[in-house]
């Protein structure tokens, strides 16, 4: 089972903040490995605007293929991070050659790009990176974006945080979502490992998506390159994320109408029920099913959580203007901001988004019962 | 026969039959019960001459004879009158005094069946009992993360779509501009089979609507009931009640002249329209209502002169190919409801199915493609078509589901999964085999004939005289002194418990599994079977 937590700050925080809150919540996750998603990033990477960066495990020899295959390219690194590692790797934690944070320059040729190809074109490198890796077992990559980092690795999230050193200025963030996982499904393999990421959108679950081959097969059959993966049952939360932004068109507040739709005899007196209708019978194929607490984070960082249909999971969204968390236990929230109001504490039910803003203001509850913001 | 008395070829003795109807001396009461109800003639009073020797055990007296005549039950051994072991004779018995037997060895009578040159037809369904649908077992049973859910409890969402469901893009796209969106119905994803108004009896069909309306109407359970070929009652044509029915148009257009004149007085619009172009049971060969069923009613409902055998072509005449022919019904059918109500095509089981499937996906009026597998029933058919033509459903159905996932339009162009569905009992576990392997929703028929009235029929030859209108149930003759046997508001009774029961134990397959929140169509991790063959042919998980 995953635990998994989140932090959205004014100030950039270290995301050690967030290992801790899972250590807390160690009894629910085996250990098994990490993964960490930064964003709205603080320190060096703030001046490096639009500059794509990416985060992934090489080999040497993985690294010289990058480093050949980037300036093929016409990419230039810009800036990087090294992660300097003891020379001995802790029980349960790989031995790695290289863990890679760099920040590229875009290819001159990009400059007169439209900002939807330019997207799609980091994609499409990120995407071949991987298959490349996979050919040879040399590169894992996580994702290639702006403003974006993200480390995963097999092992104790509190141990495999010492051993890479996270705890340092360069990895700084504003946001951060966190998850220590066990191996469910899925043998263990860093692509099944959470946060999943597609274009400045990430996402993790705790959970089961009992759903999960039907959606797949939809999602894997729209013909866009990014729908891949699937190592674990919980990336299409993401994808299904991305696929109601960037082709339907939709809100934040839609994505629970389609994940978890309501029931007709309710749509039936919804303000929205005739639209809504429509997007429960186009988009059935994307019912999630299962005990499900998504927490995600949106190119715009906002950042949200929702539940499944029956609220089969729990999930507490905490803090103060300024800082608030997201945890899939309380006792995680506790650990990130004990100091908070707990009685505005919001446990999101079946119905409920749960969103806070980039401003950081105030917890937003949107609940399925809601008037519909208008569709672009 | 004497001993050496003449024999024709047909000549058969009992043993030969398939049947064998035993009778017991010491317990009948002549009472005639059996012999009256008997639907094929095949037992009749019979005057037996016994001999009794009576050898005194002195020598004085000479041993003498006694003959003496006795009363019972013969069997009749002419092919014509054979018995089908329907077991109506045990039914009406009052001393359980007989009972028909089968015969443990291959019997004769199947080599003379076709005399006068004339293949054996029948009703029912393939004699071959067993199948694949009953080895499917659900795996994937939920427990990692929660325990599985309540099927007593949790809210659970098991409906269907019939209709062309649009790719979300482009739905969203025509809502923006008030462009055209093909009519979706949602439905129970178990469908009642196209059984016509003149194949079943009139208590029959009165009673299966009835069943629907209820269960519809007090129950909130969107059950829709396919009209088969044969037209629908003009009462029923004016309706609120049509839209819980799909009406049928096949080769023959029984029926037809009537509905389009009703259109315009139609309260609502039916369900949707399935335009037959095949039947599992008998694929390849039109509808067949024989004579001796086609009284007045049938006949003026039809639009045909009463007493007059009614063969269905096999194609529709109009037809020049399935592409052309599926084309200009779908959007003349479409038409004529103002494209308000789903139309879409049935075929029997085919390794040509996908052609079709491919011609329907680009046909922006094509609801859905309704499949009819080989153990699919009928009223009427040649025995030959029954047990040897045809395509099982399990791996048309899974091929048509991937084809679609190819294409990305799964779902979009809906399903239907038709043929031996429950036909060992086992309705909602086939059901949810079928659905797991793609398909939207299951049509189906002789388990609800079965189950709500009562019928004999068998895998095993039992009964299957639906053909003659002598169904010993009255389920499918139109002779009101056999189907006044049947109470129509019995057989709603039996629809209702049958749906309820169908409910609960669909529940109980897909709640282990962790799914409530919408019908696992395609949900094939969820499946495995004890066969690598038809594991790898079925892309599910071959367990042992
Ligand atoms: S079993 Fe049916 S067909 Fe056979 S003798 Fe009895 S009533 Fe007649
Ligand atoms: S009981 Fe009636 S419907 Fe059933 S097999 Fe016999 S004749 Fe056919």
């Amino acid at each position: 089972m995953c635990r998994l937590c989140a932090l959205t700050s004014s100030e950039p925080l270290s995301p050690m903040k967030a290992i801790e809150a899972l250590d807390v919540m160690r009894e629910g996750h085996d250990g098994s490995g990490v993964g960490l998603f930064l964003s709205d990033l603080g320190g060096p990477w703030e001046e490096l605007e639009g500059a794509p960066i990416l985060s992934g495990i090489f080999t040497n020899d993985g690294l010289k293929r990058l480093d050949r295959f980037m300036m093929e390219i016409g990419f230039m690194t810009k800036y990087k991070l090294s992660i300097k590692t003891p020379k001995r790797t802790p029980p349960g934690v790989p031995k790695r050659d290289v863990y890679l944070i760099r920040a590229y320059e875009l290819p001159e040729e990009w400059d007169q790009l439209p900002p939807q190809e330019i997207r799609n074109r980091l994609l499409g490198v990120r995407l071949q990176l991987r298959e490349m890796g996979q050919e040879k077992q040399d590169m894992i990559v996580f994702s290639f974006w702006p403003d974006c980092i993200m480390i995963k690795e097999i092992g104790d999230p509190m141990t495999v945080a010492e051993y890479l050193g996270l705890d340092r200025k360069e990895l700084r963030a504003r946001i951060i979502l966190a998850q220590g996982r066990q191996n469910t499904n899925y043998a263990i393999n860093l692509y099944a490992c959470h946060p999943f990421f597609i274009q400045g959108m990430a996402t993790m679950t705790n959970g089961e998506n009992t759903a999960f081959v039907p959606i797949r097969e939809f999602l894997s059959s729209r013909g866009f390159p990014g729908y891949v993966g699937y190592q674990s049952d919980s990336e299409v939360f993401t994808h299904i994320l991305h696929y109601t932004q960037h082709f339907l068109g939709l809100g934040l507040e839609h994505y629970k109408h389609v994940i978890t739709p309501l029931q007709d005899e309710v749509l039936e007196t919804h303000p929205n029920g005739p639209f809504l209708k429509h997007i429960k019978r186009s988009c059935r194929r994307l019912i999630i099913d299962g005990p499900n607490c998504v927490i995600g984070c949106l190119p715009d960082k906002r950042l949200f959580m929702v539940q499944d249909r029956k609220k089969l999971r729990p999930g507490v969204v905490g803090g103060r203007p300024g800082l608030y968390a997201f945890s899939s236990e309380m006792c995680g929230l506790d650990a990130m901001i004990p100091d908070r109001d707990k009685s505005k504490d919001i446990q999101p039910m079946h119905l409920d988004t749960v969103i806070v803003g980039a401003n950081r203001q105030e917890v937003r509850l949107c609940s399925q019962m809601d008037t519909l913001p208008p569709v672009l | 026969m004497l001993s050496d008395g003449h024999i024709a070829p047909s000549s058969l003795s009992l043993r030969d039959l398939p049947w064998q109807v035993h009778w017991s001396l010491e317990k009948c009461t002549l009472c005639g019960r059996c012999t009256t109800v008997c639907p094929v003639h095949a037992i009749e009073l019979g005057v037996f001459r016994k001999r009794i020797l009576e050898t005194a055990l002195g020598i004085t007296q000479a041993p003498s004879n006694v003959f003496k005549v006795f009363y019972g039950i013969r069997q009749k051994t002419d092919p014509a009158y054979a018995c089908i072991g329907c077991g109506m004779c045990s039914l009406v018995c009052p001393n359980d005094a007989i009972m028909p037997y089968r015969s443990e060895e291959a019997d004769k009578l199947r080599f003379h069946i076709n005399r006068g040159g004339q293949p054996r037809r029948r009703g029912g369904r393939r004699n071959v009992p067993g199948g694949i649908l009953d080895r499917i077992k659900f795996i994937r049973i939920s427990m990692l993360t929660d325990p599985a859910l309540d099927a007593g409890r949790h809210e659970f969402e098991l409906r269907s779509l019939l209709g062309r469901v649009l790719p979300p893009e482009e739905n969203l796209r025509r809502l923006k501009e008030d462009g055209w969106i093909p009519p979706v119905r949602e439905i129970y994803p178990l469908i009642i089979g196209g059984m016509s108004f003149g194949a079943l009896s009139p208590t029959m069909w009165e009673g299966l609507q009835m069943g629907v309306a209820y269960l519809n109407e007090e129950l909130g359970i969107p059950v829709r009931m396919c009209t088969g070929e044969g037209g629908c009652p003009p009462r029923l044509l004016r309706s609120r009640f049509l839209k819980y029915v799909i009406l049928q148009i096949a080769s023959g257009y029984f029926g037809w002249d009537e509905i389009i004149h009703a259109i315009p007085e139609m309260k609502e619009d039916p369900c949707a329209i399935e335009i037959k172009y095949g039947q599992g049971a008998k694929p390849g060969d039109g509808g067949l209502l024989m004579w001796y069923k086609v009284n007045k009613l049938i006949a003026a409902i039809r639009g045909v002169p009463p007493g007059v055998s009614l063969p269905s072509p096999p194609t529709h005449q109009t037809k020049y190919s399935i592409e052309e022919a599926v084309a200009k019904m779908i959007q003349s059918m479409s038409m004529a409801w103002g494209f308000r109500v789903p139309v879409y095509p049935k075929i029997s089981g085919t390794s040509t199915a996908l052609a079709v499937l491919n011609n329907l996906t680009r046909n922006p009026y094509a609801a859905g493609l309704a499949i009819d597998g080989e153990d699919g029933g009928t009223g009427a058919a040649y025995n030959v078509s029954m047990d040897h033509m045809g395509h099982p459903i399990a791996s048309n159905i899974r091929d048509s589901y991937l084809t679609l996932v190819r294409l990305g339009k799964q779902n979009e162009i809906p399903l239907f999964a038709g043929g031996g569905i429950g036909k060992n009992a086992n309705l909602a576990a086939n059901a949810a085999a079928l659905i797991m392997l793609g398909a939207s929703a299951v049509q189906c028929g002789k388990y609800i004939m079965q189950a709500t009235a009562g019928c004999l029929g068998s895998e095993s030859d039992r009964c299957n005289v639906c053909n003659i209108g002598v169904c010993p149930k009255g389920i499918t003759s139109q002779d009101p002194r056999l189907y006044r046997r049947l109470d129509p508001e019995k057989v709603a009774e039996r629809l209702v418990d049958v749906f309820l029961a169908f409910d609960t134990e669909l529940k109980k397959i897909v709640a282990p599994l962790g799914r409530s929140t919408s019908l696992p169509i395609g949900m094939s991790d969820a499946l495995g079977i004890d066969d690598p063959a038809a594991a790898q042919r079925l892309q599910i998980a071959y367990v042992v």
